[in-house]
This record gives C-alpha cells, sequence and structure tokens, in this order.
C-alpha cells in the first residue's frame, strides 16, 4: 500500500513539475493579428480516402496543396479523413454543409460520392483527384472538375534512363496493389525500356511487369513496407539492379534492400531524394505534382475562375515530370540526357504516343 | 474438437497434463467472457462515461489552442480553462449534433438528418453484431465478422446487379444470396471446429484474409465486376435490388433498418424461446453436461456459426444494398471488427446488442461532423470505442474508478487483501495442480472428471 502512494506522489511531483515549467510563459497581446488582412471570403475542403493525410502518396500531396493556398492564398479550410469506405458520402456531404466553396475528393474511390454532392448542389464547386468523373452520356456538370495526371509520359522518361544505366541489363518495377493509377506508371516504364532497346539495339530486361498481359508484382497494400522489401528482394534475385516501387509508403522497404544490393531506385510522386530516407540512391523520380494542381485550382475559385474543364497533368503542363538526378547527376552520360530531352520533345509534340489502357481516359 | 473432445471427456481418467496451456487459456477467456454477460448495466454506462472523459483530454492535447493557452496557464489560468472548456463543448456538441439532432441545421429535415444517419451506420453493425453475439453465448469466440461480412456483401451485390428480375423478388433474392455468403464462410469455421476441433478463433481470423482477398481478386475479374473499366470497383446495384428507402429523398435511411429490428426479435426469440437457442446457450455454459443431457454439441458447434456467419452475411448484403451499392475492397471496412465490440457493449443480449450497435453507429456518425467543423481527428472516435472496450473487458477497473462496491456486495479493499491471502495460500498449496484447483473451487459438482470442470475446456481446445 505504501509503495502506490509513493508512486503516486512521484507522478504527481513530476506532473506539477511538468506544469510548472512549461506554463510560465507569457500571455499573448490580446490585439496584433496582422495577418487577417489580406484573408479572402473562401473555404477550400478536403476528404481523404483511406490512406489519411500522411501517407507519403497523393493524400499527402493533396493536402500540402492545400496547406500551400492556406498560407498563401489565405482560404479557409476544412478536411476530412476517411477511415472507411462508407465514410466517403457522408463526409462529402458534411463539407458541402460547412459552406465549403470548393470540394477535393482524393482518389477514384470518391468519384460516385463527389459526383452525386455536385448533381445536389450546383452551388458549390467540386474536385475530383486521380479519376474522371463517370458521367452518364451527353451529361456535363458545371461544378465537376476532374485532376488526373498521365504519369506514363514521365514513366516512359524514367523507363528509358533506367534501361540506359542498368549495368545488368535487367530492371524491375512492381506495384502496390493494381489499380490504373498505379498501373499507368508500369506501362509507361516498360515502353520507356522498349524503347531504350529499339534505339540503341539493347536487350535490357524488364521483370517485375508484363504490360502485354496487364501481370506483375504486387505487394498488396500501400502500406506494409516489410511486404515491400519481400518484393523488392524477389526482383533483386532476378538481376535486377534499378527497381521503381509505385506504392507509396510500401515503396519505402525497397529502399533497404536496394541499399543492401547496391542497386538504384526510382522513386514515384514526390521526389524521392527529399521524401525518403534514401536520397543517395536514388537515381531520379517520376514527379506527379497533387499539391500544385490543388493550389492552382483554389487559386482559380478566389479569383472566381473555377471551371469544370479536366485538369490533365502531362510534360508539357508541367503536371508530371522527370525529378533531377541529384547524386547521380555526373554519372548519367550526357547523350542518356539528351536523349530524355529530346523524348520530352517527343511526347510533348505528340510524335511519340504513351499507349496505356491505364491512361486516363 | 467439440466431437473428439466430448468423447474424451467421457472417458473415467482424463490426465491433467494432456491439457495443452492453449486450452487452459481458452478455458480462462470463454469463463471471462460469460461473466462479462453477468456484469451490471450500470459498468457499461460509466464504461461510456470513463471513455469521454478519456476522449476529452486527448481532445484538449491535441488542440493547438489549448496547447497555447496552457504555455501562460500561470499568467493567466483563466484562459486555460475558458479555452478547454470551449474546445471540448464545441467538439462534443458536434458529435451529438452529428450523431442526435442538430440545431444549427438550415431545415427541419437537416435537422432530424443526423439520427437517420445514425440508423443507417448501426444497421450492418447491428446485424453482424447479433451474429457475433451469439456465438459469445454459446461459449464460441467469432472473429470472422469480417470475412462474413464480406461474404455477404460479394454475394448480395453480384446478384443484385448481375440478375435482372422484378422489384420485390430482386431484393430478396439478393438478401438471401448475402446470408448464404455469410452462413457459409461462418460454416467452414463451424464445421472445421465440430468435426476437427479446430480452433474457431484461428480459423475465422484466417478466413477473414481469404475473404479480403478473394474480394480483391473479384474485383480484378470482369466476369464478376461487369464495368469494363480497370478500376477494382463493381457496377451499381440495379434499382430493384436496392433496399428501399424510408424517408424519401435527402435521407439515406433504408430498410435495412427494418431488417435489424426484426433480426433483433428473431435472436431473442432463437435464444430464449426456442429449442434451438437452449441448446446454443447450454454448450457455452457447460458442453459436457449439454452433451449428456442429450445435445448434439458437434452439431450445435456448427449451427451456430452458420447462423453466426449468416446474420454477418445479412448485415453485409443490407451494407452493400441500402447505402454503398457497388462493391470496392474496402467495402466492409472495420465492420467486422467494430461487430464485435457491438457485441461486448451490448453483453451479447440481442436488445443490448441494438442499443450498443446505434451507439456505435452514433460515434460513427458524430465524428464526421466532429472532424469537418472542429478539426477534432476521426481517430477521437476510434480512442472512445476503444476505451469502451477496454473498461467493459475490466468491470473490476470501472468500480474501482467509481468506488463502487464489487458485485457481491463486499466493499473494494477488504475484498482485495481477502483475495491476496487466498491467492498466496493457493499459490503454496496447489501450485502444481491448477486444473484440480479449478475444480474445488468451482460450484460445479466434483464428482465429474477435472477436464470437463471448466466447461468449455474441452471445447475450447485446440486440436492435437
Amino acid at each position: 500500500m505504501k509503495r502506490s502512494f509513493k508512486t503516486r506522489g512521484t507522478i504527481a511531483a513530476t506532473a506539477a513539475a511538468a506544469l510548472l515549467l512549461s506554463s510560465c510563459g507569457e500571455a499573448p497581446e490580446e490585439d496584433g493579428e496582422g495577418a487577417a488582412a489580406e484573408e479572402v471570403d473562401y473555404k477550400a475542403c478536403l476528404v481523404s480516402d483511406e490512406g489519411g493525410w500522411d501517407d507519403r502518396s497523393f493524400n499527402q500531396s493533396a493536402f500540402e496543396g492545400l496547406e500551400m493556398a492556406i498560407d498563401e492564398l489565405g482560404v479557409d479550410s476544412a478536411d476530412a479523413q476517411s477511415t472507411a469506405e462508407s465514410e466517403y458520402g457522408p463526409n462529402v456531404d458534411t463539407m458541402v454543409q460547412q459552406n465549403c466553396d470548393v470540394v477535393f475528393g482524393v482518389g477514384f474511390l470518391l468519384e460516385e460520392g463527389l459526383r452525386e454532392a455536385a448533381e445536389a448542389n450546383p452551388e458549390t464547386d467540386f474536385a475530383l483527384i486521380d479519376s474522371y468523373f463517370n458521367f452518364e452520356e451527353g451529361e456535363e456538370l458545371e461544378n465537376a472538375k476532374p485532376l488526373v495526371f498521365n504519369t506514363g509520359e514521365a514513366a516512359y522518361l524514367a523507363g528509358y534512363v533506367a534501361a540506359a544505366m542498368s549495368e545488368t541489363g535487367v530492371v524491375g518495377t512492381w506495384g502496390g496493389i493494381q489499380i490504373p493509377s498505379v498501373t499507368v506508371f508500369m506501362d509507361g516504364y516498360a515502353d520507356g525500356v522498349e524503347r531504350y532497346n529499339e534505339d540503341n539495339d539493347g536487350d535490357v530486361e524488364l521483370v517485375g511487369w508484363d504490360k502485354e498481359g496487364q501481370t506483375g508484382s504486387f505487394s498488396g497494400d500501400f502500406s506494409d513496407q516489410t511486404q515491400g522489401r519481400e518484393v523488392t528482394e524477389q526482383l533483386l534475385s532476378q538481376d535486377a539492379d534499378i527497381i521503381m516501387p509505385v506504392a507509396g509508403n510500401a515503396g519505402v522497404g525497397a529502399g533497404p534492400a536496394l541499399e543492401a544490393a547496391e542497386a538504384k531506385m526510382i522513386w514515384v510522386d514526390s521526389d524521392g531524394y527529399e521524401s525518403t530516407d534514401y536520397g543517395d540512391i536514388v537515381l531520379t523520380s517520376v514527379l506527379k505534382e497533387i499539391g500544385q494542381s490543388v493550389y492552382a485550382t483554389i487559386e482559380e475559385g478566389t479569383q472566381d475562375g473555377f471551371s469544370n474543364e479536366s485538369y490533365v497533368g502531362t510534360l508539357e503542363n508541367e503536371g508530371v515530370g522527370l525529378a533531377p538526378f541529384h547524386d547521380f547527376e555526373d554519372e548519367v552520360p550526357s547523350e542518356v540526357t539528351e536523349a530524355i530531352e529530346q523524348l520530352r520533345q517527343e511526347i510533348i509534340d505528340g510524335d511519340t504516343a504513351i499507349e496505356s489502357e491505364n491512361a486516363p481516359s | 474438437m467439440s466431437a473428439s473432445g466430448s468423447q474424451q471427456g467421457m472417458t473415467p481418467a482424463p490426465k491433467p497434463e494432456q491439457q495443452s496451456p492453449w486450452a487452459e487459456a481458452e478455458g480462462r477467456l470463454s469463463r471471462a467472457l460469460r461473466e462479462l454477460g453477468q456484469t451490471s448495466w450500470v459498468v457499461t454506462v460509466l464504461a461510456v462515461v470513463v471513455a469521454l472523459v478519456v476522449g476529452a483530454v486527448l481532445i484538449l492535447a491535441a488542440n493547438r489552442d489549448v496547447q497555447a493557452s496552457l504555455s501562460y496557464f500561470f499568467a493567466q489560468p483563466t484562459a486555460f480553462l475558458e479555452t478547454s472548456f470551449q474546445v471540448l463543448r464545441e467538439a462534443y456538441s458536434a458529435l451529438f449534433r452529428g450523431a442526435v439532432f442538430d440545431w444549427q441545421a438550415p431545415s427541419a429535415a437537416r435537422s432530424i438528418r443526423p439520427l437517420t444517419e445514425t440508423m443507417v451506420y448501426s444497421v450492418p453493425l447491428i446485424l453482424a453484431g447479433l451474429g457475433i453475439a451469439i456465438g459469445f453465448r454459446s461459449g464460441m469466440l467469432n472473429i470472422g465478422g469480417q470475412g462474413q461480412i464480406i461474404l455477404g456483401a460479394t454475394s448480395a451485390g453480384f446478384l443484385g446487379y448481375a440478375l435482372s428480375l422484378p422489384t420485390g423478388l430482386h431484393v430478396l433474392l439478393a438478401l438471401a444470396g448475402g446470408i448464404l455468403g455469410g452462413a457459409i464462410w461462418g460454416g467452414i469455421a463451424g464445421v472445421l471446429k465440430a468435426r476437427t476441433g479446430a480452433n474457431e478463433v484461428i480459423v475465422t481470423i484466417m478466413l477473414n484474409n481469404i475473404a479480403i482477398y478473394l474480394l480483391a481478386w473479384l474485383l480484378q475479374q470482369q466476369w464478376y465486376k461487369q464495368t469494363g473499366s480497370n478500376q477494382p470497383l463493381s457496377s451499381s446495384v440495379d434499382e430493384s435490388a436496392q433496399l428501399f428507402s424510408l424517408l424519401g429523398s435527402g435521407f439515406r435511411l433504408h430498410a435495412g433498418f427494418l431488417i435489424a429490428i426484426l433480426a433483433t426479435i428473431g435472436v431473442w426469440w432463437l435464444l430464449e424461446r426456442s429449442t434451438l437457442g437452449f441448446e446454443f446457450r447450454a454448450i457455452g455454459e457447460n458442453p459436457e453436461a449439454a452433451r449428456t443431457a442429450g445435445i448434439n454439441v458437434p452439431k450445435a458447434t456448427a449451427l451456430v456459426l452458420v447462423i453466426a456467419g449468416g446474420l454477418a452475411g445479412l448485415g453485409g448484403a443490407a451494407h452493400v444494398l441500402g447505402t454503398e451499392y457497388r462493391l470496392a475492397g474496402g467495402v466492409a471496412g472495420t465492420l467486422g471488427f467494430d461487430a464485435i465490440t457491438v457485441a461486448l457493449l451490448g453483453r451479447s443480449k440481442p436488445l443490448g446488442t441494438f442499443l450498443a450497435g446505434l451507439l456505435l453507429g452514433g460515434l460513427r456518425a458524430g465524428g464526421v461532423l466532429m472532424q469537418a467543423q472542429t478539426g477534432t481527428p476521426i481517430d477521437i472516435v476510434l480512442v472512445l470505442q476503444a476505451v469502451i472496450v477496454l473498461m467493459i473487458a475490466a468491470p473490476p477497473l470501472v468500480r474501482a474508478i467509481f468506488f463502487l462496491p464489487h458485485a457481491d456486495g463486499r466493499p473494494r479493499i477488504r475484498r482485495r487483501s481477502a483475495r491476496r491471502k487466498t491467492e498466496a495460500s493457493a499459490a503454496t498449496s496447489s501450485a502444481r495442480q491448477p486444473e484440480l484447483q479449478t475444480a474445488s473451487t468451482s460450484k460445479a459438482s466434483s464428482a465429474e472428471p477435472p477436464s470437463a470442470e471448466s466447461p468449455s475446456t474441452s471445447t475450447q481446445e485446440p486440436g492435437k
């Protein structure tokens, strides 16, 4: 009995000390809010899919876009993380009830919820990230804007670089779950490798994805890094020395495996040189500028310029792109960088088309 | 292993060392489960209160304004208290407005909509919770609600868009398909347990995983999803197969709620009034005695899980045909696991499960508004749920917090020291014979062999 009182006393003393230490600050002055002057009367709202805002992937990029708009445009905001699929509809509906001017939904799973809300609430604008709306024939809504990204274009360039830089003649890729927004990366990557072989009479092999048969290696989700490492090891054992994981957080699992095997990584979505701890093995990254597109949409909205025209991120409008080589700047031969530059131009001019059944359409 | 397990109980002298530590733990688990059913309603209510208090602390800790005001607590203590009060009032009033009645809504329909949303969320929780509750009452830990819901949703959804039938018939057929899907999934675990003594906890957990990947695979197959698109989403359920709306447009409340009410009454009748239910409860209380009384224990064991699976499958079907209308990989969310919470909270009684389903549905519905309006993380709702379960699972903890006497009427402190004494003497006298110790302290007849003494050791013991 005695002992428990003693423990209790210690805890109380510690808590009190902590309070004392942390609570001696000065109270703020009542007035003195300078920043409020430039605030605009606009409320931007964001609904996540099951990934949540810290998924190191598209939810997070979208949230960063919103935060940028809050900081720079002074817009009001609200956000809702969905923890289950049954919450998508109610979350969107609640956002409408919160008098949002624009409601973003992240991911194709929110398509139905957003479309129905857009039909019922013509006063509010809606933007869907990573998917088009499935309208009936001839139907069109003034207040529904899709933001999609043709990441295949940028992945094509990455595939070319990977093939050019591979020493073993084998490159690899794997995905989180087999959905179009993942496999479009893999299709582009496969085409890029193919292109390298054609142009240079090469024989670089791709493991982990078969574009023809649409089958390949998948880790099963976007969060399990152990599984990600497992899949990476499998591809490494097939001699691949440059691997592109397309799996959000699960892709981080490729890092330690590649580091141990002295292989290189191609990151996706954000610049992996900065966003992961494996910058020194990141050859390049396939960029998908979701945050930028969210910011741009909010900015248009604050200027009454919202339109239902779909935004398609391409190499041309820099909605997708290839990140710098960073540490590998000196190792990539100049003829490769030149070839990449030429390919980029070809794609922009439409001379080279990236064909993929998974591309946004 | 209830079949062979009960036969083993028949043999004159089963040796105690044959009992694996697993079986012992399982026995304890099911004893604890039965005790749960006997604790008072007061504890349930107090558990919710404790959860709200814990939630309040977390809401305050996560709030930036409160953090800021805490940093100058001694210069201006009122600021901290005022901010805290403000934040809590906003968060919990948003929770209430999102779940019950919204007095700030622009229209009357909007004001009462939250309550209907609570009902919508509660439909699959109640149905699956009833299934879990039947298992608990029969001494079985059915963790497979998730898989059974998925199978129910998968079959009901597919029948809903793949066939075209007249309105009434279509919805009935789809619901029946959902029940069948869940019942088969529960039945696999039931038959395995009845025939081979397989541990139902492990089997149902594994079946959950199989169900998740089965659905993921089906959603890659064009013959199944029938959309023509590459996205892992099925077509929408035909209008003729959708559960009709109870309140018209603007509300999502559907006939599934009526099904939930009917199912609650049905399960009450089954457990309290029918012979089958009596058999279920009997094998839960003491399978050995049930067997002696002429109950076919393996058959009843399998039936429990078939019916439990059918109810969970019906929950999945109502979820798809009433609210979701289409299948995606995460269609079941965490319903199957929340249903366990519901059954625990409802003390495995039909009415209790119904009310607990409404409470959890309310937390879900209210959490949406709380998050959107006050920026309180939705995770708080999960914490509330978790704390409620924790408290329910440990009634003495709740009693200690509120200085309540123990259920047997003795004051708390005396009981503790008394128990310590008995424990000490028990430890020295019979450390080597845990089974016999149980037998001598148990109120059941000591003439029976020790293994039959602890009621469900024989059913719960994993296959050897």
